[in-house]
């Protein structure tokens, strides 16, 4: 692991730790009061599922075009978060909806996208676990599917008529609530990368146990 | 990492089947016209309204934050597991090599 791991992921770790008291410091939103402040959790987690599915999309579509290894391993880990925060942001949502909505769930636009993508990424894995070979470039194009869906999530918001909120909302937060967004958004982002970083070398350690075997049988 | 992924698996078919039940049951209860109620007289207050129509906040946004943080967690230890795991792996094979002679 590289040294900037280590001390990465202590300042992560306090992050965390130092999130919901700023998030409990911030005033509460006029229509949704307490509920609302599942915001500063659910939009950064949303935001990494979209990241994860587009890395793993373009990941996949350099190893379909290109066949390095190497891409094929950082598709695989950005699968993982893919499925790990899109869980994240199907579970919160729902919760602040419950409050927000007085329903659990919708077949919003937004919402219905985001859990076709996530069910493309859940597909991936399965099929990287059980497809037996060459599911490796069967589980690529499926990614390539899975990154498409990103920019109807994204827009599906400001183009149909829909419950949930507009892309809009966030540049108008106040100060106060745009700093405990952000401060969470940068937790989840370092985060990411380190949870990336940390499964793209056990997929490099699991190539090397691989090239062992070779080793011991030639 | 066998049962780690029968969990996930487990998880992931739990919710690709109970999702619909969910969305359908709220789904009708979205469409199903309210009961007729007598015209209201006063205001109540939110304290005295029966429990069925208080919405929990506290509970919802401590379940929220509480589900984050356990998931996450496990997703670490699951990481770091299988990472052991491997390392040892690698070492044994490191260590056969070593004693069957090659380089």
């Amino acid at each position: 692991m590289p040294k900037w791991f280590t001390p990465a992921a202590i300042l992560c770790g306090l992050m965390f730790v130092a999130s919901p008291i700023l998030i409990a410091e911030v005033r509460y939103e006029s229509t949704m009061g307490l509920v609302q402040k599942i915001f500063y959790y659910h939009m950064p987690s949303a935001v990494m599922f979209l990241l994860a599915a587009v890395i793993c999309g373009v990941a996949s579509a350099r190893y379909l075009f290109g066949g390095a290894p190497h891409q094929d391993r950082v598709a695989w880990a950005a699968a993982e978060l893919t499925v790990l925060f899109g869980i994240i942001t199907l579970v919160t949502g729902p919760l602040w909806a419950r409050k927000a909505w007085g329903q659990w769930w919708v077949w919003d636009v937004r919402l219905t996208a985001s859990l076709m993508g996530w069910l493309v990424a859940v597909a991936y894995l399965l099929v990287r676990r059980y497809g037996g070979p060459g599911s490796d470039k069967l589980a690529a194009g499926l990614a390539l599917f899975g990154a498409a869906n990103v920019p109807f999530v994204y827009i599906s918001v400001n183009y149909w008529r829909t419950i949930h909120p507009a892309t809009s909302v966030v540049p108008t937060l106040p100060v106060d609530m745009g700093t405990a967004l952000w401060f969470c958004f940068t937790a989840f982002l370092l985060l990411f990368v380190l949870l990336l970083k940390m499964r793209i070398y056990l997929e490099e350690e699991r190539a090397r146990v691989d090239s062992l075997y070779l080793s011991l049988e030639g | 990492m066998k049962t780690v992924t029968s969990t996930l698996l487990a998880v992931v078919l739990l919710a690709a089947f109970t999702a619909p039940l969910g969305a359908q049951g709220s789904g009708a209860a979205g469409q199903s016209q309210p009961p007729k109620q007598e015209q209201q007289t006063g205001f109540i207050p939110l304290d005295q309204l029966p429990p069925q129509e208080q919405l929990p906040a506290p509970r919802l946004l401590i379940a929220a934050y509480v589900f984050v943080l356990v998931a996450l967690f496990l997703y670490v230890v699951s990481v770091s597991r299988r990472l052991g795991a491997v390392h040892r792996e690698v070492q044994r094979l490191e260590a056969d090599l070593r004693k069957s002679g090659h380089p």
